[in-house]
């Protein structure tokens, strides 16, 4: 008996792949979207910087500062901005986006470096764009110790030392380098288990299909088990090849325990699947669960999660926002485990969020969804 | 003595304070055509829904191949067929993956989901064709093919909502045939139409008004009643009475719908 409810299922579940496979679409979607995305994201994101606006605020004003500046300026990888008068017009150009960096020059620079053979100058980047912000630090601080080694040798005096002092404004610790990885795998698990499910359900209730399969001896959880089982399966897959993709295009390797991130991923598999069901369950037709999908797990993703934008520089009222939202808590997880190589120890906290939202959702699902079509 | 097969007793389905289905009693005998009449909004999806299981009666006792519909509606799904009014097989899977996902739903074993499958294609002839993807036949080659999958497991009762829906006169027609063969296998059909033609074609029509079955019997029967032409003329004089009459003389009021068939 059990051997035969079995078969009826599986026959169900080789269905629905067939579904996946025939339909060219989703097959872009399942392994054409994560692919372009890693590649997208590693590699034009951040490769070159030229012309990069800096601002100088320079309070010595004297032959030095202006030999520095000029030094920068005429690299080709920056272009002067503009030049600032005090400190406060750091913020208040950071903040308009005008410039992705301000040379400090603290008063008397030239007079320090040659009375004291040492001198200090500031870079301060715009580290909401972590990518830039680096590039831009590390060419400034080349920039620097080049003229350092000319003008010490210009003046005989080999210990001169002008020391380049990097502050990042906005995401001090930097983080979001790297986080392209941990994001794709975020946005794509969302994008295959909640649009994806909402959709196949949808369609079989808007083709008429599902009415057929409801008055079939089919049990509801069967049925929905059988829509969702290739896409558990698929999003798995789909997790070691950007892992793989990574690891061989970026050398970007898993720091942490890989068992710990596989598991994790599928506890937020399960999630968005019981999304994804919750979706289809109270959409009538496919664009509404396209819709409520992207307005609900889609967007967020993107926009809220901090996956490119950090949710450090978030107002106050949008970090609250974001915290209803899973896929924060799974960027965190992710990327603690493969870039800092924490132990389940520190993404505990993120983890019952999870768990808890999962429940919740598979909660939500099972009650709504209508067993008998009404 | 025929066998009942359908049975409903004083079934009411309420939703809310809505009546939708209001005290129906009928009986459905096996190899038969039944059709099932109303306008829209009469309470015919709601009954059909009851009876094939989808949906539970807020009370009265239906009773379905031997199932009470309250309390055994798994039992109930294993023993009929069901075309809906939409199209119900699957466009990107084959005329064979469709039968076989079916067949294998209904519990039927591979050797003879195949073997009926090519006797299927060989009445159908269509022999060739086991292999093309139903998106490529035309809508009255799929109708049919639907109609053949719903008694594909040799239901005892097979219920088609409105099967017929835009389709064009001849493949009516032939559809029709293939449900006369399937009644004549002593597989019951219990049908809903819009087309007052087909219910020409039943064995027995009810007409439904207002949640209330208001007419029952042979098509040839309720036209002598009514002193009507046709089935369709019945059916305009029973749905929208004239002359401000709530209904047409009936055989007797209130009743009438227990008229039985000999």
């Amino acid at each position: 008996m059990t051997d035969y409810i079995m078969k009826r299922f599986l026959g169900f579940v080789k269905k629905e792949f067939l579904h996946i496979f025939r339909d060219f679409r989703t097959l872009i979607i399942l392994f054409g979207i994560p692919t372009a995305q890693i590649l997208i994201f590693g590699f034009v994101v951040s490769t070159d910087i030229r012309d990069a606006r800096v601002a100088i605020l320079d309070l010595s004003k004297d032959e030095v500062t202006q030999k520095i500046s000029d030094k920068i300026c005429s690299s080709g990888f920056f272009r002067r901005a503009g030049d600032l008068e005090n400190y406060d017009d750091i913020d208040r150009v950071m903040k308009k986006g005008k410039v992705k960096a301000v040379v400090v020059f603290g008063t008397n620079f030239g007079h320090n470096l040659i009375s004291q053979n040492k001198a200090t100058v500031s870079i301060i980047a715009d580290g909401s764009e972590p990518n830039t912000a680096t590039l831009i630090t590390n060419y400034m601080t080349a920039i620097i110790t080049d003229f350092s080694r000319e003008f010490a040798g210009s003046s005989l005096s080999s210990n001169l030392l002008v020391q380049p002092e990097v502050r990042m404004f906005y995401n001090p610790e930097m983080k979001g380098h790297f986080m392209f990885v941990p994001g794709v795998i975020t946005l794509i698990l969302t994008l295959i288990c909640a649009l994806m499910t909402s959709v196949t359900i949808t369609k079989e209730k808007e083709f008429g299909t599902m009415e057929v399969l409801l008055v079939s001896p089919l049990k509801p959880l069967q049925i929905i088990l059988g829509k969702v089982t290739p896409y558990f399966l698929l999003s798995f897959i789909n997790v070691i090849f950007i892992l793989l993709l990574s690891f061989f295009v970026f050398d970007l390797p898993v720091k942490g325990s890989l068992v710990l991130l596989l598991a994790e991923s599928m506890l937020y598999i399960l999630m968005s699947l019981s999304f994804g069901i919750l979706i289809s369950a109270v959409s009538k037709t496919i664009q509404q669960a396209i819709f409520i999908s992207f307005l609900g797990l889609m967007l967020p993703t993107i926009l809220l999660s901090g996956f490119i934008f950090p949710i450090e520089n978030m107002p106050e009222a949008y970090n609250w926002v974001s915290a209803v939202f899973p896929p924060r808590y799974f960027i965190v997880i992710i990327k603690s485990i493969m870039i800092k190589g924490t132990s389940f120890l520190y993404v505990w906290k993120e983890t019952l969020i999870l768990t808890i939202m999962t429940t919740l959702f598979i909660g939500l699902s099972v009650k709504n969804f209508k067993v008998r079509l009404q | 003595m025929k066998n009942t097969v359908i049975s409903v007793k004083n079934l009411v389905k309420k939703f809310g304070s809505f009546t939708a289905n209001d005290n129906l009693n009928f009986e459905v005998y096996e190899g038969e055509i039944f059709g099932f009449l109303g306008a829209n909004g009469a309470g015919k999806t709601t009954a059909l829904r009851i009876l094939s299981g989808l949906s539970s009666p807020t009370s009265g006792e239906v009773i379905v191949a031997g199932y009470n519909a309250k309390k055994d509606p798994e039992k109930i799904k294993k023993n009929i067929g069901y075309m809906c009014q939409k199209f119900s097989l699957y466009n990107d899977l084959n005329i064979r993956e469709n039968i076989m996902l079916y067949g294998g739903i209904y519990g039927m074993s591979k050797s003879l989901i195949e073997k009926r499958t090519e006797d299927l294609l060989e009445k159908l002839n269509f022999q060739e064709y086991g292999d093309r993807m139903i998106s490529d036949l035309p809508l009255g080659l799929k109708q049919k093919l639907a109609f053949s999958v719903a008694v594909f497991h040799e239901p005892k009762i097979v219920f088609l909502d409105e099967p017929t829906g835009g389709v064009d006169p001849v493949t009516r027609r032939q559809f029709w045939e293939m449900i006369y063969e399937t009644a004549d296998r002593g597989i019951t059909v219990f049908v809903t139409t819009h087309y007052m033609d087909e219910a020409e074609y039943c064995d027995r029509i009810s007409i439904m008004s207002d949640g209330k079955i208001v007419a029952l019997d042979t098509p040839a029967e309720l036209k002598r009643q009514y002193n009507a032409e046709s089935v369709e003329e019945v059916f305009v004089k029973i749905a929208r009475p004239v002359n401000n009459q709530p209904h047409p003389p009936a055989p007797s009021s209130g009743g009438e719908v227990k008229t039985t068939y000999d």
